[in-house]
């Protein structure tokens, strides 16, 4: 049987910082539907492997492919406007309102010197409500805490609507119930819309709920696969070098440190 | 957030320009109404009225020599504060003005007057190169390097232009001081400041987007398709040259490029399509505005105008600051 192309596929991939080999020859297909959970011990490499998948960096070897065409080859606004990255870190050094936050995802869609459409700002719009940030359109992002300005960059890249989406851990300062409701959105988009997911995650209990797919980035050894086979206490105990135990529940599986 | 739509701040501050042009042509030592000023700049010379030659030939050039610099420092410190990321960037941060400043007070030592112009804007540039050079590390210009280097750089410039005002016959000290603080009554032609401006914000309008986006992280803008290392270093480039040009026209007025495009985004956001525009109408604005006064305040002495922007900018700066605070 001869599968569709992948909408985002890495072969032979291998990432170095100076100093340092944080993988070695990984591969492994992202299609759509599909929501792919990076996990994996702090400086692993997590957010080096996001950037390399976004076209940001250039690994030390090894090809990135984005609906089978190489993602170095494309231009930076065609790229974009298929494949969208949530960065660990976002910046509000400037008074901007929420929306205008939200509109700068359309960036890619709107041609130079045209004003943003009235589709666009409706689309920024819905993002902001789909994050809870909709009765904040009009606020300064300065004026935000950090988990609701995580919100509005998080809208931002929903407005940027690509069909490949990446999230450096994006519920990062969020509450509790942001956190839930943050992920099941994007687990929703992958379902519903077709939308590929992959994103790094801290909370493994998370992970489980809605990951399809795990990369498990270890500092010595890198796996990537089908949640069911790779998301075991005994590999996450391993990948960690903690002890972990999974209790098992109707609505998913905790992963408790003992 | 509240604020006033922004077509609308825009057509406020051009009328704003206009005020301080039609304050500019009327304002002086010579007797000119409005309507004399009006024959003098649209009727023909042969018909035109007595204060023709004041008008066009003194009064023109020198309010758009001062609306020109202060719409390029605006523009520049707008585009610095975007690129540092940080609202406390001003056009002479990486040490352009010292650079300038050296170039034309070592001019005028040699007693080379007539070479300050040309002696500034090579100073300005060297300037840029040094600290451009310098700070280059592995191929991009990280902020904060970029922003150490300026501050050393500037410092080292400071010492030079020490040196030189204690070294300096007294009787040039006067003229020096004025370069350093900013003065427009040397200038004689405002085309050229004018020209520069037009093409500086027509190309960072081009890029006004990209510089919008850049403002939130060079990954967030690189992953929405902005090409993150060709505009950064088309905007520096834009920066210095506007800067140059300023710094060669006027001495180093100070305040307009740090004041202008922070008090501008408090009313009109950071959206670099509204905010660069309106800059650059505002900067123009004030420095026009300020200079007249320099020039009328105890005439027929001339003030610094540079003394003048800072009477003018600080108060209203801090009322600004106080407002958007509540």
């Amino acid at each position: 049987m001869i599968a569709e192309t992948p909408m985002l596929a890495c072969r032979g991939l291998s990432l170095t910082v100076p100093g340092r080999t944080l993988c070695r020859d990984v591969a492994f297909d992202v299609r759509a539907g599909e929501c792919w959970v990076v996990v994996g011990p702090n400086g692993a490499g997590k957010s080096t492997l996001l950037l390399t998948l976004a076209g940001l960096r250039l690994p030390a070897a090894g090809t990135v492919t984005l609906d089978g065409e190489e993602i170095a080859s494309l231009a930076p606004r065609r790229r974009a406007q298929r494949l969208g990255l949530l960065p660990q870190d976002t910046f509000d050094a400037f008074p901007a309102t929420a929306l205008e936050v939200a509109l700068g995802g359309r960036h890619p869609h709107v041609p130079r010197w045209h004003p943003e459409s009235a589709d666009d700002v409706r689309l920024a719009r819905e993002a902001l409500g789909a994050v809870g940030m909709g009765d904040a359109a009009m606020r300064d992002v300065q004026t935000l805490s950090g988990g609701e300005r995580r919100r509005v960059a998080l809208a931002m890249l929903l407005a940027q609507d690509p069909a490949v989406m990446l999230l450096d851990e994006p519920t990062n300062h969020l509450d509790v119930a942001h956190e839930v409701r943050s992920l099941q959105l994007l687990a929703n988009l992958a379902r519903d819309r077709g939308r590929a997911i992959v994103m790094a995650l801290h909370d493994l209990t998370l992970a489980s709920r809605h990951a399809t797919h795990v990369v498990l980035m270890g500092c010595d050894k890198v796996e990537a696969g089908a949640a069911g086979e790779l998301l075991s206490a005994e590999k996450l105990s391993a990948l960690y070098g903690q002890a972990l135990v999974a209790v098992a529940h109707p609505r998913g599986t905790a992963f408790l440190p003992v | 957030m509240h604020r006033f739509p922004n077509w609308l701040v825009l057509a406020a501050l051009a009328l704003a320009a206009l005020a301080a042009f039609a304050f500019a042509l009327t304002a002086g030592s010579v007797d000119i109404g409005v309507a004399a000023v009006a024959r003098a700049l649209w009727a023909p010379a042969d018909d035109a009225g007595a204060g023709y030659a004041v008008v066009r030939e003194l009064r023109l050039p020198r309010a758009t020599a001062a609306f020109a610099v202060g719409g390029l420092l605006a523009l520049a410190g707008t585009i610095m504060q975007v690129l540092l990321r940080n609202p406390l960037a001003d056009p002479y941060v990486l040490g352009l003005s010292g650079g300038a400043a050296c170039g034309a007070l070592a001019a005028l030592l040699a007693g080379a007057a007539a070479l300050v112009t040309p002696a500034a804007f090579a100073g300005a540039l060297l300037s840029t190169g040094i600290v451009f050079g310098l700070a280059r590390g592995s191929g991009a210009w990280a902020p904060t390097r970029l922003l150490l280097t300026g501050v050393v750089v500037a410092t080292g410039w400071g010492a030079l232009i020490m040196l030189i005002l204690t070294t300096a016959p007294e009787a040039q000290v006067r003229g020096m001081l004025f370069w350093l603080i900013g003065d427009l009554s040397g200038a004689s032609r405002g085309g050229p400041g004018l020209l520069a401006l037009a093409g500086v914000l027509a190309v960072a309008l081009f890029f006004a987007r990209d510089a919008t986006l850049l403002a939130r992280g060079d990954i967030t803008a690189a992953s929405l398709g902005v090409s993150v290392r060709g505009t950064t270093l088309v905007l520096h480039a834009l920066a210095a040259f506007a800067t140059a040009v300023a710094v060669t026209l006027a001495g180093s007025v100070g305040f307009v490029g740090l004041v202008i495009p922070h008090a501008v985004r408090l009313i009109i956001g950071n959206d670099q399509r509204w905010l660069m525009p309106a800059a650059v109408l505002a900067g123009g604005a004030l420095l026009t505005f300020a200079d007249t006064v320099a020039r009328t305040l105890v005439a027929p002495a001339q003030l610094p105008v540079g003394v003048l922007t800072a009477v003018v900018g600080v108060p209203l700066f801090l009322w600004l600051l106080r407002r958007s605070a509540r």
